[in-house]
């Protein structure tokens, strides 16, 4: 038997933490957990989403942007410049890496939009979301990665070693940390289609396909958004957005959004719940997630874990302390808690729901 | 006794130094600190090799395997067994999805719960009669497209009233037999598969199989065995037989 034979056979991982206290944890723990699942990606994407990583900063929206070329620049920071107060202009800090030998222009903003640009019944937030998707679809070149408050996305083409040694997470301190290696199936492996995909606070990091990214982009463009990251997961970020702060619906509804009973299912409920799903699944049906997922919402309260309704994807859970723990592979996680008090495999399509401490 | 320390180890070296120690003559191999190192036993053949391993392996763990032995000693992940041949597996503590996918011989014993989609697209005959025995729970799609082989789900921990079986129970199902210790509802169940009580000869196949199962757990088989178990068998038989030949 030959086993030399040489194939590439992976997933994407995934790999998530949350202190409910807001102990601030370093970013080489999270790489640590993420590299143990290196084999899952094949260097075409890896990333973090960090929270509580500006905290002197944290009344700024943090604008981290990848920049193709510098008119990309000069016409996105005209545009910032017009709309917002900026309180400081940096490149973000990087360090070099013998693997990656291309990157584009990284440039972090900490800004607040201008009072009297903001029209009508738009919130500040709203505001925000037009000025990211107007950048990311108007500009040639020019992509804003991450967007919210006392939060970052660090993300390239790379495995999650050198993104994190790239982008210096060790430096930083955060109570919430999800990562990603990426294995792209059936879209570009480039800079902006690493995950996390984010939009204000939220973030998403996924392992699998949203088979119906079709249907679900186009119910986004209804509402104002502009899909351009070239990547399924992006749709999940901003259906978030959609369904929790502008409509309302807390987490564990919108969770029943993405990733609904079956119809069977809901038949067996009692009279109200029945009337609760029904009305979830006639008013979102083109919300709904088809295909196979697992993906870590993280967000300014939270952190939220939680896979399709017949689990064809990995999710494994485990709590020690006040850590809670969700990784695509059990051993990430006892890469960095060896000894957790509880570990389980969640349901198909029912989320763990993490939330801080106030 | 060959120890290994798989401490920060790649499974490609790790895998290595296992057929390297076997090549070297050793037939008992520990395996320390094991954590997320894949295709361990993947492809090995012999009757007389056991690996014992300390902490969590990764997937595809005994994958093609053909006789050896296999002890781990907590939790262990997904895609355990795939198109196993012969042999033994026995995992302490937990184990994931897609188990012994296409296995075809051999022993699957896992003393907790397994996860979905196991026994899928089992296969078996008279002289070699794969077998999984889960202790525990297990989820949905469990013997799914099942062809041949035996699975046995006892829910040892189940509290009552729980079920011990997840969704689309057998969907598929076209062969082989599946006991589930408890009762069963046909709504989970799918639509080719049928509920019958165990007869003599089952249950004297099943005591044969639990037997084994606790004695390499430590458990008493008398106890298992008083509370009544359902056999689930497909109902259809090879429904497409006449498809190349109507």
């Amino acid at each position: 038997m030959n086993h030399d034979y040489q194939k590439d056979i992976a997933g994407c991982g995934l790999t998530g933490l949350i202190n409910k206290k807001k102990k601030p944890i370093d970013g080489s723990h999270i790489k640590k957990s993420l590299s143990l699942m290196n084999d899952r990606g094949n260097g075409l994407g890896a990333g973090y989403a960090a929270y509580g990583v500006y905290p002197e900063m944290a009344d700024c929206y943090a604008f981290h942007v990848m920049y193709d070329f510098d008119s990309s620049r000069m016409e996105a920071e005209e545009l910032l410049k017009a709309n917002y107060e900026i309180e400081k202009i940096e490149a973000m800090p990087t360090k070099p890496v013998k693997e990656i030998v291309i990157s584009p222009l990284l440039i972090r903003y900490f800004l607040k939009p201008k009072k009297d640009k903001i029209t009508g019944d738009q919130s500040e937030e709203d505001f925000v979301v037009k000025t990211v998707m107007q950048v990311n679809s108007e500009i040639e070149g020019a992509y804003i990665f991450s967007s919210g408050k006392n939060m970052g996305a660090f993300k390239g083409v790379g495995n999650p070693a050198e993104i994190a040694d790239f982008f210096c997470l060790e430096e930083y301190e955060g109570y919430i940390w999800t990562g990603h290696t990426r294995f792209p199936t059936n879209t570009p492996g480039w800079w902006g289609g690493a995950h996390p995909f984010t939009l204000l606070d939220w973030s998403i990091v996924h392992n699998g396909e949203i088979s119906s990214y079709g249907i679900n982009k186009r119910y986004l463009e209804m509402f104002g958004y502009k899909l351009t990251l070239l990547t399924d997961t992006e749709v999940v970020a901003y259906l978030f957005d959609l369904l929790v702060r502008k409509h309302g619906l807390d987490i564990g509804m919108a969770c029943k959004v993405l990733a609904s009973p079956f119809w069977k299912d809901i038949d067996k409920m009692d009279a109200e719940d029945k009337e609760i799903y029904t009305a979830l699944r006639q008013t979102y049906g083109s919300a709904l997630l088809n295909g196979p997922f697992s993906l870590l919402f993280g967000h300014s309260k939270g952190l939220v874990g939680i896979n399709d309704r017949i689990k064809l994807r990995p999710l494994v859970a485990a709590t020690k302390d006040d850590f809670v723990y969700m990784a695509s592979e059990e051993s990430a996680i006892r890469e960095i808690c060896p000894d957790p008090e509880r570990i389980w495999t969640p349901r198909a399509g029912e989320p763990v729901i993490v939330d801080l401490e106030e | 006794m060959k120890k290994i320390d798989a401490k920060g180890v790649h499974f490609k070296e790790l895998n290595e130094n296992i057929r390297q120690a076997l090549a070297d003559g050793k037939t008992k191999i520990t395996l320390n600190n094991v954590n997320g190192q894949y295709y361990i036993g993947t492809g090995l053949k012999g009757k007389d090799i056991t690996i014992n391993i300390e902490g969590v392996p990764g997937n595809d763990m005994a994958a093609f395997m053909d006789g050896p032995t296999i002890h781990v000693s907590g939790n262990a992940q997904d895609n355990i067994s795939n198109t196993m041949n012969s042999g033994k597996v026995l995992v302490e503590g937990h184990a994931g999805d897609v188990l012994g996918y296409g296995m075809r011989g051999g022993r699957l014993f896992v003393r907790g719960d397994v996860g979905y989609r196991v026994g899928i697209h089992m296969k078996g005959q008279k002289r070699n009669m794969p077998v999984i025995i889960s202790g525990g729970m297990a989820g949905d799609f469990f013997g799914e497209y099942m062809a041949g082989g035996v699975l046995i789900l006892l829910g040892l921990n189940a509290k009552k009233g729980e079920s011990i079986v997840g969704d689309y129970l057998g969907t598929g199902m076209h062969g082989g037999e599946i006991y589930i210790r408890g009762e069963v509802d046909i709504e989970r169940c799918g639509a080719e598969v049928g509920i019958d009580d165990p007869d003599e000869h089952d249950l004297k196949t099943l005591e044969k199989y639990i037997s084994e199962f606790c004695k390499d757990f430590s458990l008493d088989v008398k106890d298992i065995m008083k509370k009544p178990f359902k056999k689930l068998i497909p109902v259809s038989s090879r429904p497409y037989g006449n498809l190349y030949a109507y």
